[in-house]
């Protein structure tokens, strides 16, 4: 039971106070009338707060069951994110194929390669190998229609669903149990030496770097990644109380009305404070509080930039949510728009830190 | 007992698979003798309409498929005859002494609903196609049975006419308002108002 270490325990707390305190704020508002917040918003608000009591119950199963358990959990959220995506992209018959090797193909194996910890391979093998194989297969189908825009539909949901998304279990193993100089001299020569290897499914490659490299510290890594989701789900959350202000500046009408700058502003400085307050919990205690910080604000940031983007993608398709399976929260892919954008640049930050 | 948690095991696997969300417009699940019909895509219409329905209700809903695709094979054999308990039609081999309708009349008796597709065959793409005569004869016959018109969306891109694996995309299954065979209704105008109901419920 790797986890039941003081500082996680303590991350476990301060989440229970959270979201405690978020219940009965709402609870006390909801019995007072004239206050004069919209009782709509608080009943979204509601039912957010209770699908986070889910989503952290289930995460916090997923850790004690250990580091395999937690990546076929991502797993399955990517794969659900996907099926949303491309239900709502329109494809054409000829697609079918090449969807299915990147339903049952691209996504448990990216998954496959995070979980056995090899870098090297899960950070090229969608950006390389997928995305020159999805146009390649969609051509041999014969339907040249729209070739272009069916690629493109198919390598974005792919990147954004499941690549982007692997990078939040792959978390997990960055912290590293000592630190060794070699580091650099390790990762500065693989890509080119793993697309060399490809050709012949050379299994040496791999396994020489697993062994070479030191054992990831799971304990660190658990809490990097409770640490990053605690943080993307305040980041949205703060960044839609920000935005009830009532002098309302739209970011961008025509794609979100929901998103003002005050909301933006005041979501990204407070996530930014509170990650200060946390910094005990991450892995960057070397650059003490500070460091901290400068992550919730990318954090934050980048958990802005998907919400828009997929704000985008279901303006155009002209529907307001992607799904319907966790109750006031639209589809999987809704709630994980922020993590999407966020994982792939906190863990590369992440990893320049440390490494 | 085994049947009852193998079909239940199926009806599970199903809407997992098809990823099936299920709206019921104006209506309500009912155990009375009903047909449902709907427009059709793909093989797994059938199964996908029959796992959609509460367990109750399953369990005397029969739908109507086409003897030559699902006789082949053990594995086929089974679903149809052992769990979801179908009427296979012969469509090779419709002939006025062993018409189709006299074989679902006899089989469903005062008992069993009907899950079946109008349109006689797979459609290409979204639409909904023109509805066979089958409909209107079974209601001549059986004028007190409830039609309740069923819209299948998205089946058709996750196993299409000539594909053998299916995209695990999502799908929508919508039951709309019951409707019957009006007094002295034509032929032609009956299957046209039937093939509307299922039509307007995928814009709902």
């Amino acid at each position: 039971m790797y986890i039941f270490d003081v500082r996680t325990l303590c991350l476990i707390g301060a989440v229970l106070v959270l979201l405690g305190s978020a219940e009965t704020i709402i609870y006390v508002l909801r019995r007072r009338p004239e206050s004069g917040i919209d009782a709509a918003i608080l009943e979204t608000f509601r039912l957010r707060v209770h699908a986070w009591w889910i989503l952290f119950a289930i995460l916090a199963a997923a850790f004690l069951l250990g580091h395999w358990t937690t990546v076929v959990f991502f797993g399955l959220i990517s794969f659900w994110a996907l099926r949303e995506f491309i239900t709502l992209t329109p494809t054409r018959p000829g697609d079918h194929r090449t969807l299915f090797w990147v339903f049952f193909l691209c996504t448990p194996l990216q998954f496959l390669l995070v979980g056995l910890g090899l870098y090297s391979w899960y950070s090229i093998a969608i950006p390389v190998y997928a995305f020159l194989f999805i146009p390649a297969r969609i051509a041999l189908a014969g339907d040249c229609k729209r070739f272009l825009e069916r690629t493109a539909k198919i390598q974005t949901g792919l990147l954004i669903c499941v690549y982007c998304l692997s990078y939040a279990p792959a978390l997990m193993s960055l912290p590293k149990a000592q630190p060794a100089p070699s580091e650099a001299s390790v990762s500065a020569g693989k890509p080119a030496a793993a697309s060399a290897a490809l050709a012949h499914a050379d299994p040496q490659a791999p396994k020489g770097e697993a062994t070479a490299e030191r054992p990831p510290d799971f304990t660190a890594g658990t809490r990097l990644l409770f640490f990053f989701i605690l943080m993307v789900q305040l980041s949205d959350a703060l960044q839609y109380a920000w935005s009830q202000v009532p002098s309302k500046h739209v970011i961008v009408p025509s794609i979100n009305a929901a998103r003002t700058w005050e909301g933006l502003l005041g979501g990204v400085t407070s996530v930014t404070l509170i990650g200060a307050l946390l910094w005990w919990a991450t892995p960057f205690q070397g650059a003490d509080w500070w460091m901290a910080a400068a992550m919730s604000a990318v954090i934050a940031l980048m958990g802005f930039a998907g919400g828009i983007t997929m704000s985008a993608i279901k303006r155009d398709r002209g529907v307001k949510d992607f799904g319907t399976l966790v109750e006031g929260h639209g589809g999987v892919l809704d709630r994980m728009d922020s993590i999407c954008f966020a994982a792939p640049v906190f863990f590369h930050f992440t990893r320049w830190w440390l490494g | 007992m085994d049947t009852n948690l193998a079909r239940n095991g199926l009806a599970l696997m199903a809407r997992f698979l098809s990823g099936a969300s299920v709206r019921w417009i104006d209506s309500q699940p009912d155990t009375c003798q009903r047909v449902y019909f709907a427009n059709h895509t793909s093989h797994l219409d059938p199964i996908v309409i029959w796992s959609s329905l509460p367990q109750e209700v399953r369990m005397i809903t029969r739908p109507v498929a086409a003897k030559d695709y699902w006789i082949k094979g053990p594995v086929r054999r089974y679903l149809a005859n052992r769990l979801f308990n179908a009427i296979l039609i012969d469509r090779e081999e419709i002939k006025v002494h062993q018409s189709p309708i006299d074989l679902m009349i006899r089989e469903i008796g005062q008992k069993y609903s009907l899950i079946l597709f109008p349109e006689g065959g797979r459609q290409q793409g979204g639409g909904v196609g023109e509805f066979k005569s089958g409909l209107y004869y079974l209601c001549k016959k059986r004028p007190d049975l409830e039609l309740i018109p069923v819209h299948i969306d998205n089946m058709n891109r996750i196993l299409p006419r000539g594909e053998v694996l299916p995209v695990p995309m999502l799908s929508c299954i919508t039951f709309g308002p019951p409707l019957w065979l009006e007094a002295g209704e034509a032929k032609t105008a009956f299957l046209e108002r039937a093939r509307d109901a299922v039509r307007r419920l995928k814009e709902i």
